[in-house]
C-alpha cells in the first residue's frame, strides 16, 4: 500500500516528536541527578572518588551512545530485567547525560576563582555557607549555557535510539518513509522537526551566554 | 628634505574624527616625543606613520615613500620604519633569537648564520645576550620589551616609532626600557615616540608635541614646551600626569 | 543470576573486528580530512564582508548543527536517490559524515584564527613580513596551536559518531557487533566487546594526540 506523504504523515511526525521530547527531558532529569554525583565525586578531596568518576566519564565518553545502547538493550534482560526499548533508552541516555553534566558542572564549579573562597572564608563564613552563598550561585551561573547547549546534543541522540526499535522521530520517519516511499520530504520534514527544538536551544544557550558576559 | 612629512591628514573610524587635519615636518636625527591625553589621536597619528591605518585625506612621505599613496609600497616603507609597540607583540612561538631572525631571513633574505650573528648582537645591545634562547613568556615584561626593540633595530631602520611602550609594564621595569632607549637615541637614530614619561621627554626629547584633540595644540623644543606651557589645555595635562 | 557470560566464543572473530576496526579509521580520517576542507571554505565565507557568501555559510552552520547525523545521512543515503543521486553505502556515509564535520571544522578553524591577536599580525607587517609571510610564520603556528585540542577531540568524536552508518550497511567496526550476534546469538557479549574496542581506540588516540601536541607545541627546541 504505497501512498502519497501527506499531511496525516506530518501529523504522525509531530506526534512521534512527543517521544523524542520527553526522552529528552527524562535523560534530562535522570542525568541531571546522576550529574550531580558526578560532579561531587569528581571535586571532593578523596582521591579513590575523583578516581571513581574520572573511570566513569572516560567510559561513557570515550564509547559510542550507540554502544551503550545495544548494550543496555541486550545486557538488561540478562539481569532478569523484562526491558522495553523506552527503558533501555531513557536509561542509557540518562547515564551519557550525567558524564557530560558530571564534567560541565565540575567545570563551572572549578572556574569560580580560588579567591572567592578565601573572601568567604576572610568574612567568617564556614565551608558549607561558602559554597552555598558564594561560590555555587556563580557556579551555577556559568553553567548554564553550556548546560543548555548540551541539550542541544541530547535532543539529536535521542535518534539514535530509533536503532534500537524506540518510535521516536527518527524512527517514525524510517517508518513513513518505507510506507510512502518518499523519504526525502520525510527526512526532511524530520529533520526540519529538529531544527525548530535544537536550534530554540542553541538560541537560548547563546542567549544566556551573552547575558553572563554581559553581566560581567 | 624632511624624513618625515605629514600634510594635512585627516582620519575618521566611523564617526569620529581622531585626527583633524595634522601637518608635521621630522629631520633626520630628530627625537620626537608625543604627548597628550588618552582619545588625542597621538596613537593613530604613529600608526599612520607606518601605513598601519590609512588616512582618508591628506599626504604622508616617509623616507622619500609615499605612505598616502595608492599602490605605495608599505613593506620597503616598514623595513625602514621599525615600530615598537605597547604589548610587546613579540611572537610566542619563537625564541627571542628566532624573533630576531624571522624578518632577517624574510625580508632581507639574510643567510641563517649572518642573521643570527645580526640577532646576537642587537640582543647583547640591550643587554639580554644571556636571553637569547629564551622563549618570550620566559621573560619579564621589561625584557620582552627590551626584545622587542632589539626586534626593531636589527632590521637597521632608518627611524623608529615607540607606541607608549612602557605603558604596559610595571613601574620598576621601566627603567631598563628607557635606559635602552637613551641608548638607542644617543646613536642618532631618527625616533617618534607617544610616551607618557614627561621625565623621560623632558631629557631624550629634542622636540615635543601636544597633542590635543586630534589636532597638534602645541610643538617646540622638549625642555620649552615641557616647563612653559603656553596653553591652557597642556598646563592641564601636565598637572594631571605630574600631580 | 544464571546466564553463562562467554565472551571466548567471540575471539574467532577478530579478524573481522580487525577489518571493522580499520574502516572505521579510514572513515575517520577521510572525514576529518574533507570535513576541514569543507570547514575551511566555510569558515572563509562566513567571515567574508560579501553577505551572498555569510549568509549560506551561517545557514549551513546553523542547519547541520541542530539536526542529527542519523537523520543526515538518512536523507543522503535514501533521501538522494529521489532526485537522481544514487551512492553506493560508504560513499554516502562519507559524504553525511564530511557535511556533517565541515559544520563543526568551521566553527573551530574561525575560533582559531580569531584567538591569534590583531597586534600579531600588525608586529609581522611593520617588520616588513608580506601578508602571506605573516599568516604562515605569524598566524598558523599559533592558530593550530590553539585549535589543535578542538581537533583532537574532534577525531574522537567522529570516530564515534562512524557508528551510526553501520545503520545503512557499512561493514565498519560496529557493524561488525551485529555480524556477530547473528553468528553467535550472544547479542550481549558482541555489543559490549565492540563498545570496549571504541574505548581502546579513544584511549589510544587520546595518548596519541597528547603525545603529539608535547612534542610539537610544548618541548621547546631552543634553535
Amino acid at each position: 500500500m504505497i501512498r502519497e506523504f501527506s499531511e496525516a504523515d506530518i501529523a504522525y511526525l509531530l506526534l512521534a516528536t512527543r517521544w523524542t521530547v520527553l526522552l529528552a527531558l527524562v535523560a534530562m532529569i535522570g542525568g541531571g541527578l546522576l550529574g550531580i554525583v558526578v560532579a561531587v565525586l569528581r571535586v571532593v578531596q578523596f582521591r579513590p572518588a575523583n578516581w571513581l568518576a574520572i573511570g566513569y566519564i572516560n567510559l561513557i565518553q570515550g564509547t559510542p551512545l550507540l554502544g551503550q545502547l545495544f548494550v543496555f538493550f541486550f545486557g538488561l534482560p540478562l539481569f532478569g530485567l523484562s526491558v522495553d526499548a523506552w527503558t533501555a533508552a531513557a536509561l542509557s541516555l540518562s547515564i551519557y547525560a550525567s558524564a557530560f553534566f558530571g564534567e560541565i558542572w565540575r567545570g563551572s564549579l572549578q572556574s569560580v576563582s580560588p579567591r572567592q573562597w578565601e573572601a568567604g572564608a576572610s568574612l567568617g563564613l564556614t565551608y558549607a555557607q561558602r559554597l552555598f552563598y558564594v561560590v555555587l550561585p556563580q557556579a551555577v551561573r556559568i553553567s548554564v549555557a553550556p548546560t543548555v547547549g548540551f541539550l542541544v546534543q541530547l535532543v539529536k541522540n535521542t535518534s539514535l535510539t530509533a536503532l534500537i526499535g524506540f518510535v521516536e522521530l527518527t524512527r517514525a520517519s524510517q517508518i513513513i518513509s518505507g510506507a510512502t516511499f518518499a523519504p526525502l520530504p520525510v527526512y526532511l520534514t524530520a529533520a526540519a522537526i529538529y531544527f525548530v527544538i535544537c536550534f530554540s536551544l542553541s538560541q537560548l544557550s547563546h542567549m544566556l551566554e551573552r547575558r553572563l558576559h554581559a553581566a560581567h | 628634505m624632511p624624513l618625515i612629512e605629514i600634510t594635512d591628514i585627516h582620519k575618521r573610524f566611523g564617526a569620529v574624527e581622531v585626527l583633524k587635519g595634522v601637518s608635521l615636518a621630522l629631520e633626520k636625527g630628530e627625537i620626537v616625543a608625543v604627548i597628550g591625553r588618552s582619545g588625542s589621536g597621538k596613537s593613530t597619528l604613529l600608526r599612520c606613520v607606518n601605513g598601519l591605518e590609512k588616512v582618508q585625506s591628506g599626504r604622508i612621505v616617509v623616507d622619500g615613500i609615499h605612505v598616502t599613496a595608492p599602490g605605495a609600497d608599505l613593506n620597503l616603507l616598514r623595513q625602514r620604519a621599525g615600530m615598537v609597540f605597547q604589548s610587546y607583540n613579540l611572537f610566542p612561538h619563537l625564541t627571542v633569537e628566532r624573533n630576531v631572525t624571522l624578518a632577517l631571513k624574510l625580508v632581507r633574505k639574510m643567510e641563517p648564520s649572518a642573521a643570527r650573528e645580526v640577532a646576537r648582537q642587537v640582543v647583547a645591545r640591550v643587554g639580554l645576550a644571556d636571553k637569547l634562547l629564551a622563549y618570550p613568556d620566559e621573560l619579564s615584561g621589561g625584557q620582552q620589551q627590551r626584545v622587542a626593540i632589539a626586534r626593531s633595530l636589527a632590521m637597521q631602520p632608518t627611524l623608529m616609532l615607540f607606541d607608549e611602550i612602557t605603558s604596559a609594564l610595571d613601574p620598576e621595569l621601566v627603567g631598563e626600557v628607557l635606559r635602552v632607549l637613551e641608548g638607542v637615541a644617543g646613536e642618532g637614530m631618527t625616533m617618534m615616540l607617544v610616551t607618557h614619561e614627561m621625565n623621560f621627554a623632558k631629557n631624550v626629547a629634542d622636540r615635543v608635541i601636544f597633542m590635543h584633540e586630534g589636532r597638534i595644540h602645541e610643538d617646540g623644543p622638549a625642555r620649552e614646551i615641557l616647563l612653559e606651557p603656553r596653553t591652557a589645555e597642556l598646563r592641564s595635562f601636565l598637572n594631571a600626569v605630574l600631580h | 543470576m544464571s546466564y553463562n557470560f562467554k565472551f571466548g566464543a567471540l575471539l574467532r572473530y577478530q579478524d573481522e573486528i580487525v577489518q571493522g576496526v580499520l574502516l572505521t579509521l579510514q572513515l575517520s580520517i577521510v572525514t576529518m580530512i574533507c570535513g576541514l576542507v569543507i570547514g575551511l571554505v566555510v569558515a572563509m565565507a562566513a567571515g567574508s564582508p560579501l553577505k551572498a557568501l555569510r549568509v549560506p555559510a551561517r545557514i549551513y552552520v546553523e542547519a547541520i548543527r541542530n539536526t542529527p547525523l542519523l537523520v543526515q545521512l538518512f536523507i543522503v543515503f535514501f533521501g538522494f536517490p529521489s532526485i537522481g543521486i544514487r551512492l553506493d553505502a560508504n560513499t554516502a556515509a562519507l559524504i553525511a559524515l564530511s557535511i556533517n564535520m565541515g559544520a563543526y571544522g568551521a566553527e573551530i578553524l574561525r575560533a582559531g584564527f580569531e584567538s591569534v591577536r590583531r597586534s600579531q599580525i600588525e608586529a609581522g607587517r611593520s617588520l616588513g613580513l608580506t601578508a602571506s609571510q605573516t599568516f604562515r610564520h605569524v598566524v598558523m603556528f599559533q592558530a593550530i596551536k590553539a585549535i589543535y585540542p578542538a581537533l583532537a577531540s574532534q577525531f574522537v568524536l567522529i570516530m564515534l559518531a562512524t557508528c551510526v552508518v553501520s545503520s545503512i550497511g557499512v561493514t565498519e567496526l560496529f557493524h561488525q557487533a551485529a555480524f556477530i550476534d547473528s553468528r553467535t546469538y550472544r547479542s550481549f557479549e558482541a555489543y559490549t566487546l565492540i563498545t570496549l574496542s571504541y574505548l581502546v581506540l579513544t584511549l589510544g588516540f587520546r595518548a596519541f594526540f597528547s603525545a603529539v601536541y608535547w612534542a610539537v607545541f610544548v618541548r621547546r627546541p631552543r634553535r
